[in-house]
């Protein structure tokens, strides 16, 4: 008898381990997909340390329900992992499905260990909603658990296939989300309906692909061209991140920085209308091969990235003038915001790097909200208490000085490079606002000449080491080629300034 | 068919045109540069081709997605 028993525990464990049936999963193979358990394999450091639920679904011929949730080690660290399986009803979500979808979920929380999802998913299943959508323990709680998750333990996202309608919030509702090109979608209706309900005809891809979210909608956060590149890029994103929200990042041994063609002093234009790569700027203040990018397809006039000074992870924030010169638009805010609360979340400390003339002008501005999204971005960057510096690379004007961490919003330390410029605007707009009818009123051919003269006065006044370093408005003008290592010192002292206590139910942010 | 056309990236006022009716033009290839928000900011084409027309010279005030030249 218990011999009996022990055999059938281990013929139905094998078969729930196989996943779907042969065709289904010879089918997802030649996609060029992995199966869900060898995306596991890849994942931890050495297989899981424990599975719930296996046997799930066994009697109803839907291998562990679709869905594989366990815990194993990623660097060394714990992590609960919601994996889909597309080989069993395409992923679907069924009762047991969300229930042991939800289990983890609280198990991850309460332990305080990331979640890691791992999507490729149909969505719900339709003639299971009696049981699972309307009421309290259905499955809107899956998204529910992921709300109030949202800065307790760090969430990630992979999308290696379909998340249609409710299941799109899963990469949604993530801190990050990475997505496998040509593979990933994410829509609320399909093609399908799209055709029927509005009369569109569009492609899968072109109405949810992976690229069009990366690039357009901003869903995305970093494209990828395969399931492993994906999973790998999971493992790296977790390297940068304590366990809970009220650990430290984990610190890695320092490395120097890349070596640079010419040294930064000469790579950073004294010419504050030049644009450049502010990438460059990275490369040479970052450990090497440290800058993990957020975002890097999607408003790419400001970068956003994880990456590790002398060791120590930091956050940084950076207007980049190569791209629409480096002025803030509306999804520029967006993905400044987004990016300044998961580092403010997660402990991890907020570098800024200002280049930046302002936010953009004109009517379509204003009716795309301009204002709000500004609002939005200053709330986040007021609220942000890890430590905080802001580097004045070259302009910082009016708005975009504030926004950028500039010295009222608090910042531990404001900084400056020689070519730092902040004021309220810039000397053009400034001679024209100041001296615009003296200069109507005087002789055309003396014009030019006053209106250089009153710019080159104005540029000396903005300039850094004009009234900013005589007021103390700026805490050290520090050469390029020592800000790596002024940064460093400094990030260590405000590390540990003690985070203010959290005294309101929350803030009414424009969005 | 779509027309093969560089694209305005940004608001703003065209300051130089780069290339000429006639020119060749690579994909990547920096074919004007724009002047706004006190910055130049330069316009690449998305796509190679020969330039056929100049739809904004220098001068014209120009929206973003407008055309700046065609190619053919």
């Amino acid at each position: 008898m218990t011999h009996r028993k022990i055999e059938e525990l281990r013929e139905k464990s094998a078969k729930a381990r196989a996943g779907g049936g042969e065709k289904a999963r010879a089918r997802h193979v030649e996609a060029g997909k992995l199966l869900v358990r060898d995306r596991l394999t890849l994942l931890f450091d050495q297989g899981f340390d424990f599975e719930d639920g296996l046997l799930a679904g066994i009697h109803r011929d839907l291998p562990a329900d679709a869905v594989v949730t366990c815990i194993g080690k990623v660097h060394g660290r714990d992590v609960a992992v919601i994996a889909n399986d597309m080989t069993v009803k395409a992923g679907s979500w069924g009762h047991t499905t969300f229930l042991k979808i939800t289990r983890l979920q609280d198990v991850a929380k309460e332990a305080g260990i990331p979640v890691v999802y791992l999507v490729d998913s149909a969505g719900a299943r339709v003639d299971e909603q009696a049981d699972s959508y309307l009421g309290r323990r259905a499955w809107g709680n899956i998204f529910y658990n992921q709300v109030v998750t949202s800065g307790i333990v760090p969430q990630v996202c992979a999308l290696f296939g379909p998340s249609p309608a409710g299941a799109a919030y899963i990469p949604a509702l993530c801190d990050l989300t990475i997505m496998v090109d040509k593979q990933a979608t994410a829509m609320l209706g399909s093609p399908r309906m799209a055709k029927m309900t509005i009369g569109e005809d569009i492609s899968e891809e072109e109405l949810g692909g992976a690229l069009m979210h990366c690039t357009v909608s901003g869903l995305g956060d970093v494209l990828v061209k395969t399931d492993a590149e994906a999973i790998a890029k999971v493992r790296e994103y977790l390297s940068y991140l304590p366990s809970k929200w009220d650990d430290k990042p984990p610190q890695a041994a320092s490395r120097p920085p890349k070596t640079l063609a010419k040294p930064l002093s000469e790579i950073i234009p004294s010419n504050q209308n030049l644009p450049y790569d502010v990438k460059l700027l990275i490369d040479g203040l970052v450990d090497e091969g440290s800058f993990f990018e957020v975002k890097a397809l999607f408003a790419p006039e400001l970068v956003t990235g994880l990456a590790r000074l002398g060791g120590m992870p930091v956050g940084i924030v950076a207007n980049n003038s190569k791209v629409k010169g480096g002025v803030l638009f509306v999804d520029t805010s967006d993905k400044a915001t987004r990016f300044i609360w998961m580092c403010n979340a997660f402990n991890v400390p907020l570098l800024f790097l200002q280049d930046v003339s302002g936010y953009m002008i004109g009517s379509k501005m204003e009716r795309a909200g301009i204002i709000r999204h500004g609002a939005k971005l200053l709330s986040a960057v007021c609220e942000a208490t890890v430590p905080r510096i802001s580097v004045a690379v070259r302009k910082g004007y009016g708005g975009g000085y504030v926004a950028m961490s500039g010295s009222s919003t608090h910042p531990d330390a404001m900084l400056a490079l020689p070519t730092g410029m902040v004021g309220l605007v810039g000397p053009e707009a400034a001679i024209n606002a100041l001296y615009a009818k003296q200069v109507a009123e005087m002789p055309a051919e003396e014009r030019d000449a006053f209106v250089k003269a009153k710019r080159e006065e104005y540029a000396q006044d903005i300039h850094v080491m004009g009234m900013a370093a005589d007021r103390f408005h700026v805490e050290a003008v520090v050469e390029a080629e020592h800000l790596r290592d002024e940064l460093i010192a400094r990030f260590r002292i405000y590390s540990r300034r003690p985070s203010p206590p959290l005294r309101r139910r929350g803030a009414v942010h424009q969005v | 068919m779509k027309k093969k056309q560089v694209l305005c990236t940004m608001a703003g006022t065209m300051w130089k045109v780069l290339v000429a009716p006639g020119d060749t033009v690579a994909a990547g290839d920096t074919v004007a540069i724009l002047e706004s928000m006190k910055m130049e900011i330069p316009i690449e084409a998305e796509i190679g081709g020969t330039v056929d027309t100049i739809d904004a010279p220098e001068g014209t005030v120009i929206d973003e997605g407008a055309p700046v030249l065609t190619l053919r």
